[in-house]
C-alpha cells in the first residue's frame, strides 16, 4: 500500500495503482476519455492531467503510478489550464453538432466542455471530416465525432475478444474502423455504444428517437438469457425506447448482450393484447370472463390427473408459482418446466445451478466446457471466462462441435460424450486447485440427457471439482425463467406426468405458461390448450384459449438466473390492451372457479415465494458454497450414446419469442446467419 | 481509410525467395512473439510485389496472409501497414521517387528536385504516378541525410546533393533502365564538407 495525499486528503492505495485511482479514492473527480477501469490503459487523450509535487509538468494521472508519499493536486491553475488546452485541441476537429447528436445530454465530451471548454475557437483552418463506417445493423457511426480515445478498439480486442476494430493511418488521417468494411461479429457489440465517450458510436435503432431527459428509467433484469444482467429500461409513454445495462459486479459487471439490448422492438409486434377463444375450429376475440368460462367448463369436466401445466423459458417466478398452486387445487401433479425436454434433476439444487457463480469463474484455474457454446448462450458470462483466460494460466477444454470460436483458445477434446472418458485433459483438471465444468442445458435435451448429466457430474467428482470449499459443477441455462421454475419445483409431482407423457395422451387439457420451447404439432389433436403468454408465436396459434400476459418489461416480477440468484424486474410500461400481469390472471381465474389462491397482492405472493424456496428470500444474493455431498444425480452415466453434441441456439439473434418478433433482430439474423459452426459443417 | 478504391489482386502467396527471407526473419523472435515480425514481413511482401509486378506495394490480401502467418488479427496488420509511409497501400510506379521536403532539404533546393521529378518524370505532383507507369513521386519527411541535402530517395537508394539538372539526368538514366550509383551528385565523399575534408587530414594514413 502507498500513502498518497490528494488535495490535502490522505488516502492509501495499493502499490501499482494509478494516480487517477488515488484521486478517486480521495473522492476527487478527474475528467477522462480514454481511461476505462475495465480496459487496459492507453493514456492517449490527456484529459486526466493533474499536478504532482516535484514533477516538472502536469502528468496524465491514468497512466502514472503512485509512489509513497506522493502529493497530488487536482485543482490548481496549472491543472485547469492544462485541461483547457487539451479540451481546445479535442474540439478542434470535433463537429459542433450536439443538437443533432444522439449522445447529446449524456456525452462525456459535452459535459466536460462545460467545465473546461472555451466559448470560442481559435482554430480558423478547415476541420477534418471522416467517412462514416458501416459496422452492422446495431451501431450507427458518425466518425467525424470520434476523439480517438481507442476505448472501442480495446473493448473489442480485450473484453469481447473479437479484435476487428483498429486505428488505421496516422496523425491527422487516423481513423477508427474495421479498415475492410464488415459487420462486427460480437454478441456484445452494443456495449461499444456505452463505452464510446462521445457520439461516434451510437445505437442505430435508437437514432433520433429521444433525449435522455425525456425517458422514464426503470431498473430491471434481462431475461433473454440466463445471466440475469441488470438493466435499465428507458421508456416514454407506452413504448420501450432502449435498454442499457446497470452495474452489478457479481453478475454482468457493466456489460449486456445484444439480444437483450436490441430485441425490445419485438415487444410492440405480434402481441397478444386480448383474450381469444376457439369456437368451431377458429379463434375468436373474447372477453376475459368468456375466456375464463371456456377454460373453467373444460377443466371442471376433467379429473385432476388429466390436466397438465407447462411453464416456459420466459415465465416469471410469481406466475409459475400461481400456476403450480392452481394445479394443486385441481389435484394435478402433471407439471413440467422443461419445455425444451432438458433432462434436469431437481432433487438437489446444485444439480441444476451454476454453482461456481459468475464472479467465481475468476477464481477457477481450469475449465471444461461440455455441449455448450457460452458465447452464444450467455455472451456476458463468456466475457467473464475470457477475462479469466486473459489473466493467464487457464486451460480450457471443450467438448462439442469443431470450429466453435469462443473468443479464447480451447483444447478441442471431441464432439460427443465419448470424448469425456479417458481424455488427457482430465489430468489437467485434476492437477488444478479450483477446476470447473460448464455443462450446457442443451446437452441435456438429448434422449440420453440424464446420462450426460450424470457423466458430467462424475467427471466433476473425479477431477476434484466437488470440494467442501469449492463447487466446480455448473449448468448453464438459457433464459431468465428457467431456473426460477426449477427452484419452485415445477416438475412432475408424485405420480405426475412429465411433458413427454403429457404430449402422448397423458392429459386432455394443457395450460401453457410462456411455453414456446417445443413444436406445437406434438400436441395431440384432442388436447385442450390454454396458452398464456405475450406473443402470438406458433404455440398461440395452436391454443383453444389465449390469455394475454405481460412481457418482462411490463410487470413487477422475480427472475432467477443460472446461478440461482433471484432478482426483481420492474414494470417499465403497461402491458398492451387487455393483457395483464401473469400471476394476477391465474389468481383471477382461481377465484372465478372457487379455488381462490391464498394471496392477493404483490407482498403476499412474494412471501409465498420466499416460503417455497430460500432463493426468493434473499433477492439479489446467491448462496455460494462448496459441495457438501458428492453423490451424483440419478441418471446412469453408462447409458451415454455417442451422438455428437449439437448446439442449441442456432440463430443467436432469434432465440426467443420476443427476439423472433423483432425487426432489428431479423436484420441481424439475415447478416450473421445461423451459428457459424453449424454453417461450417 | 475504408475499403481501398483501386483494384486488389484476388490472392497473394509468398514465393520461394520471400519464403527464404521469412524463415530467417521469424527465427529472430522468440516463440510466441512472432507478431514482432510484422514490419519485416510487410517489407518482404512489398518487395515481392515490386519484383513480380513492377509495382512495390502491399495489397490487402498480402496483409491477410501475413496476419495468418503470424497468428495475429488482420486489423493489427492493417494498423501497422497504414501507419508507416514506407508501405504503399496502393499500386505505385516502377520507381518510387521520394523527395525530402523537410527544412534543411527545402533550404538547399528540394523544390528544384521536385520540379525536376515533375518535368522529367512526367509526374503531376506529390502522390501521383506518371502516365507511363514508371514513376510515383511522394514528398517525405527528413531522411536523416540532411548534411548532403537535398535528398531524393529512389526505392532504397539515396541520391544526394541534387539540383535541377542532376535530378533530370538521374531520371533520364532510370528511364533508360540504368541505375546510377547512389550517393552524392557532386562527388562529395560520404558527408565530408563540400569543399573537401577540413579536419583530421592525413588521419587515414596512420
Ligand atoms: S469511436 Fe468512440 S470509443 Fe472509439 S475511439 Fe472514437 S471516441 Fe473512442
Ligand atoms: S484518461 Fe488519462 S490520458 Fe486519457
Ligand atoms: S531534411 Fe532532408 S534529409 Fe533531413
Amino acid at each position: 500500500m502507498a500513502k498518497v495525499t490528494v488535495d490535502g486528503i490522505e488516502v492509501e492505495v495499493p502499490n501499482g495503482a494509478s494516480v487517477l485511482q488515488a484521486c478517486e479514492a480521495a473522492g476527487k473527480e478527474v475528467p477522462r476519455f480514454c481511461y476505462h477501469e475495465r480496459l487496459s490503459v492507453a493514456g492517449n487523450c490527456r484529459m486526466c492531467l493533474v499536478e504532482v509535487e516535484k514533477a516538472p509538468k502536469p502528468v496524465a494521472s491514468c497512466a502514472y503510478p503512485v509512489a509513497e508519499g506522493m502529493k497530488v493536486f487536482t485543482d490548481t491553475p496549472v491543472v485547469r489550464n492544462a485541461r483547457r488546452g487539451v479540451m481546445e485541441f479535442l474540439l478542434i476537429n470535433h463537429p459542433l453538432d450536439c443538437p443533432i447528436c444522439d449522445q447529446g445530454g449524456e456525452c462525456d465530451l459535452q459535459d466536460q466542455a462545460y467545465a473546461y471548454g472555451s466559448d470560442m475557437s481559435r482554430f480558423l483552418e478547415a476541420k477534418r471530416a471522416v467517412k462514416d463506417k458501416d459496422i452492422g445493423p446495431l451501431i450507427k457511426t458518425v466518425m467525424t465525432r470520434c476523439i480517438q480515445c481507442t476505448r472501442c478498439v480495446r473493448f473489442a480486442a480485450e473484453v469481447a475478444g473479437t479484435p476487428e476494430l483498429g486505428g488505421t493511418n496516422r496523425g491527422e488521417n487516423m481513423e477508427i474502423g474495421t479498415y475492410v468494411e464488415k459487420a462486427l461479429t460480437s454478441e456484445l457489440s452494443g456495449n461499444l455504444i456505452d463505452i464510446c465517450p462521445v457520439g461516434a458510436l451510437t445505437s442505430r435503432p435508437y437514432a433520433y428517437v429521444s433525449r435522455p431527459w425525456e425517458l422514464k428509467k426503470t431498473d430491471s433484469i434481462d431475461v433473454l438469457d440466463a445471466v440475469g444482467a441488470n438493466i435499465r429500461v428507458d421508456a416514454r409513454g407506452p413504448e420501450v425506447l432502449r435498454i442499457i445495462p446497470r452495474i452489478n459486479e457479481a453478475v454482468n459487471e457493466e456489460w449486456m448482450a445484444d439480444r437483450g439490448r436490441f430485441s425490445f422492438d419485438g415487444l410492440k409486434r405480434r402481441r397478444l393484447d386480448r383474450p381469444w377463444v376457439r369456437k368451431d375450429g377458429k379463434l375468436h376475440a373474447a372477453t376475459w370472463p368468456e375466456a375464463f368460462a371456456a377454460i373453467a367448463t373444460k377443466l371442471s369436466s376433467l379429473p385432476g390427473d388429466r390436466i397438465g401445466a407447462v411453464a416456459g423459458a420466459l415465465a416469471d417466478a410469481e406466475s409459475t408459482l400461481a400456476l403450480k398452486d392452481l394445479m394443486a387445487a385441481y389435484g394435478s401433479a402433471n407439471l413440467d418446466c422443461c419445455d425444451d425436454f432438458a433432462a434436469i434433476d431437481t432433487s438437489r439444487p446444485d444439480f441444476y445451478r451454476f454453482n461456481t457463480t459468475i464472479a467465481g469463474i475468476e477464481e477457477a484455474d481450469a475449465l471444461l466446457i461440455v455441449g455448450c457454446d457460452p458465447r452464444k448462450e450467455a455472451p456476458v458470462l463468456n466475457a467473464r471466462i475470457r477475462k479469466r483466460w486473459t489473466a493467464g494460466k487457464f486451460p480450457v477444454g471443450f467438448v462439442g462441435p469443431r470450429g466453435v470460436d469462443l473468443t479464447y483458445p480451447v483444447q478441442h477434446l471431441g464432439d460427443s460424450p465419448a470424448a469425456l472418458a479417458g481424455s488427457a485433459f482430465l489430468e489437467t483438471l485434476k492437477a488444478a486447485q479450483k477446476p470447473m465444468l460448464i455443462l450446457g442445458r442443451g446437452a441435456l435435451q438429448r434422449p440420453d440427457g440424464a446420462a450426460v448429466l450424470a457423466a458430467a457430474w462424475k467427471i466433476a467428482a473425479e477431477t476434484g471439482m466437488l470440494k467442501p470449499d469449492w463447487h466446480g459443477f455448473n449448468l448453464l441455462h438459457h433464459f431468465g425463467g428457467q431456473v426460477g421454475a426449477l427452484e419452485l419445483g415445477f416438475v412432475p409431482g408424485t405420480n405426475g406426468k412429465g411433458l413427454n407423457a403429457m404430449l402422448t395422451g397423458g392429459v386432455d387439457a394443457l395450460w401453457l405458461l410462456n411455453a414456446d420451447g417445443f413444436d406445437p404439432a406434438r400436441i395431440p389433436a384432442g388436447t385442450f390448450v390454454v396458452y398464456q403468454g405475450h406473443h402470438g408465436d406458433e404455440m398461440a396459434a395452436r391454443a383453444d384459449v389465449i390469455l394475454p400476459g405481460a412481457a418482462y418489461t411490463e410487470k413487477d416480477a422475480t427472475w432467477v438466473n443460472t446461478e440461482g440468484r433471484a432478482q426483481r424486474g420492474r414494470l417499465a410500461i403497461f402491458p398492451p390492451g387487455e393483457a395483464r400481469e401473469d400471476w394476477r390472471i391465474i389468481r383471477a381465474y382461481s377465484e372465478g372457479v372457487g379455488k381462490a389462491l391464498p394471496y392477493d397482492d404483490a407482498n403476499a405472493i412474494r412471501a409465498r415465494l420466499a416460503q417455497a424456496s430460500p432463493v426468493f428470500a434473499r433477492v439479489g444474493e446467491v448462496a455460494r458454497g462448496g459441495c457438501a455431498n458428492p453423490t451424483g444425480p440419478a441418471g446412469d452415466a453408462a447409458a451415454l450414446n455417442n451422438v455428437p453434441f449439437a448446439l442449441p441456439i442456432a440463430v443467436y439473434h432469434q432465440a426467443d419469442v420476443i427476439s423472433r418478433a423483432s425487426e432489428v433482430m431479423a436484420q441481424c439474423a439475415a447478416i450473421y446467419g445461423p451459428q457459424q459452426a453449424l454453417a461450417a459443417e | 481509410m475504408s475499403a481501398p478504391a483501386h483494384e486488389e489482386p484476388a490472392s497473394f502467396a509468398f514465393d520461394a525467395e520471400s519464403e527464404a527471407k521469412i524463415a530467417t526473419i521469424i527465427r529472430r523472435y522468440p516463440e510466441g512473439k512472432q507478431a514482432s515480425a510484422v514490419i519485416p514481413l510487410l517489407y518482404v511482401a512489398q518487395k515481392q510485389m515490386g519484383r513480380l509486378t513492377g509495382s512495390a506495394w502491399v495489397p490487402r490480401v498480402a496483409m491477410d496472409v501475413i496476419a495468418e502467418r503470424l497468428s495475429m488479427p488482420p486489423i493489427r496488420v492493417y494498423e501497422v501497414a497504414t501507419f508507416y509511409f514506407m508501405f504503399n497501400m496502393k499500386p505505385i510506379g516502377r520507381f518510387h521517387l521520394q523527395v525530402c521536403g523537410t527544412t534543411p532539404c527545402m533550404l538547399r533546393g528540394s523544390d528544384e528536385v521536385m520540379r525536376a521529378c515533375k518535368d522529367a518524370g512526367g509526374v503531376a505532383g506529390p502522390g501521383e504516378t506518371s502516365e507511363d507507369g514508371l514513376f510515383t513521386m511522394t514528398e517525405v519527411e527528413c531522411l536523416g541525410a540532411c548534411v548532403n541535402a537535398p535528398i531524393l530517395q529512389v526505392d532504397d537508394d539515396y541520391y544526394e546533393d541534387l539540383d535541377y539538372e542532376s535530378t533530370v539526368k538521374l531520371i533520364e538514366a532510370l528511364k533508360r533502365g540504368e541505375r546510377p550509383a547512389p550517393g552524392s551528385a557532386i562527388g562529395r565523399r560520404s558527408s565530408e564538407a563540400a569543399g573537401g575534408a577540413t579536419a583530421l587530414k592525413g588521419a587515414e594514413q596512420d
